[in-house]
């Protein structure tokens, strides 16, 4: 009987040593790995860092796309590259710090700024009434709409094309999933979850059409043969601007600054020229670029 | 040669860094689903030993986190310690140290039931047979069900080691760059050059995922053929 009460307590004290060094273990070895920029937040008591937290640490976390060409990717040297990397990068180089990229999806933008686990979102991030309830966005940087685009052998030009049991492809968390469901609630959506994905079920002929921001699926069709844009511009015209975490406000005010003065010297159109002009031509800078956060 | 590996759109793989990356992908997913498996499989073999007793607290509350874990989807669990850790208790886990507690935890959940399910399959006789013999309850754990169950165990946790191993795979959605993330960007950064990069290089990432995953069935049909 002493036995087997011994060999009960020593199960117990097993599991609970092992979780215990086998998790610090783990914790050492994974935050070797990565960056030590986020250390300060614990200490503080607000789940954001203000500037002069950022500017103290070095480093500040930027969330971007990293499979978004050519808004936010990554080269073959394993270097973020695109529209928004170029102004991340100015950031960095005006604040006086570091960056570190964090790869982020289209589903889980909000919830890296709500837990301060970037410090801004450069991601493509289209402005809405909904998300600025939980973010605050800065001043913008460049228009967007809605685009719906198809294949050459059955062009969708209005959404009452689409049939009762066919389906439209769409991105979990993005602007085009949430119009659909809410102006459009009868059309069956095919939701993905990476970029990726959606263009290959696209290709894969899963559905007869994909509904993103406007740009996307204009670079898209101007990309592959045999996809044509019926649909330019759906819903509302909105805007892309960064976002930091609710009540940054010296983050906030800063980046408005930077924006209103990189104005002066056309910054976002030296941007477009840059990364944009190969995918979307010259013809769409004056539409799709947003100068000095000042919408025409 | 070189045409087919342009028609499969294998060439971007040879594009500047592009393997090593994708390489460098593989080795994190190696390191998160290893060592996850690793606590998994030796905290496991203690847990279901721990839910075969008797007590009704333990199975209580062996139940319930067995139970949890098996109905949460991966994904919601990799959300919830990544970002609710930090929402709840302030504390910010690495994306990497997130993925390892949430597949240990899973990995501990089935690999408890597996054991319990292979203990509790080991005849009553045996254990009245070691008794008559004269060995202690710890004696004939060690030296007659043990042995007995491992076979049993053996199979069935292959499969789940091999599930792991593919499960991680969502660790993308809470910001670490494994393999099949840096696939997608290596396809993405080569939409405009090459067409068929999404077959090649998902294709080269199943041969990883394969050449993972095989050595791992071998290994178990071996010992189940040894243990015959």
């Amino acid at each position: 009987m002493k036995k087997e009460i011994f060999f009960k307590k020593s199960i117990v004290v097993g599991l609970s040593i092992l979780l215990g060094t086998s998790l610090i273990a783990c914790g050492g070895k994974a935050s070797g790995n990565s960056s030590k920029a986020n250390s300060s937040t614990n200490s503080s008591s607000t789940i954001y860092r203000t500037l002069d937290q950022i500017k103290e640490s070095g480093t500040i976390n930027i969330g971007v796309f990293s499979d978004k060409n050519p808004f936010g990717y990554v080269d073959e040297y394993g270097k973020y590259q695109g529209y928004d990397v170029y102004f991340a990068e100015r950031i960095g180089k005006d604040l006086g710090v570091r960056i570190n990229y964090v790869s982020t999806e289209a589903a889980n933008r909000v919830e890296y700024l709500e837990t301060g686990k970037v410090d801004i979102i450069l991601a493509n991030f289209t402005v809405t009434e909904d998300r600025a309830k939980k973010v605050d966005f800065a001043l913008p940087y460049m228009n967007v709409a809605l685009g719906v685009v198809s294949p050459n052998s059955k062009v969708i030009t209005d959404l009452s094309q689409i049939g009762k049991d066919e389906q439209v492809i769409v991105i979990s968390g993005t602007t085009a999933e949430l119009y659909l469901m809410q102006n459009n609630p009868e059309i069956k959506l095919q939701k993905y979850d990476t970029y990726a994905n959606a263009k290959n079920a696209l290709e894969n002929g899963n559905a007869v059409a994909w509904a993103n921001d406007n740009t996307e699926v204009i670079a898209y069709s101007l990309q592959n043969e045999g996809y044509t844009v019926g649909i330019p511009s759906l819903g509302s015209n909105d805007t892309i601007a960064p976002a930091v975490t609710k009540g940054n406000t010296t983050l906030l005010n800063w980046l408005n600054n930077e924006i209103k003065s990189l104005g002066q010297e056309n910054f976002f159109h030296k941007d477009y020229e840059a990364t944009l002009v190969d995918t979307y031509g010259l013809e769409y800078e004056n539409s799709l670029v947003v100068e000095g956060g000042v919408i025409k | 040669m070189f045409s087919y590996v342009k028609d499969l759109g294998i060439d971007v793989l040879f594009k500047g860094h592009n393997f090593l990356r994708l390489m460098g992908g593989l080795l994190v997913t190696l390191k998160i689903s290893l060592i996850s498996i690793a606590i998994s499989v030796a905290l496991g073999l203690a847990f279901g030993i721990l839910i075969q007793k008797k007590n009704i607290a333990v199975r209580v509350v062996s139940r319930i986190y067995i139970d949890f874990i098996r109905i949460m989807p991966q994904l919601v669990l990799l959300f919830i310690v990544y970002f609710g850790s930090t929402r709840v208790f302030r504390i910010n886990l690495t994306g990497e140290l997130s993925a390892i507690i949430v597949f240990s935890l899973w990995g501990i959940a089935e690999m408890g039931e597996i054991v319990r399910g292979s203990l509790s399959s080991v005849s009553n006789h045996q254990y009245e047979s070691a008794e008559a013999l004269g060995l202690s309850r710890l004696q004939t754990f060690i030296y007659v069900i043990l042995p007995q169950s491992l076979r049993r165990i053996i199979p069935i946790s292959i499969n789940l080691i091999t599930r792991m191993i593919k499960t991680t795979s969502l660790v993308l959605m809470i910001g670490v760059v494994e393999m099949i993330k840096v696939a997608q960007q290596i396809i993405e950064a080569n939409r405009m050059l090459s067409k068929n990069a999404a077959f090649g290089v998902y294709l080269v990432v199943f041969i990883l995922y394969f050449l993972i995953c095989w050595p791992i069935s071998v290994l178990s049909m071996k010992l189940e053929k040894r243990w015959k």
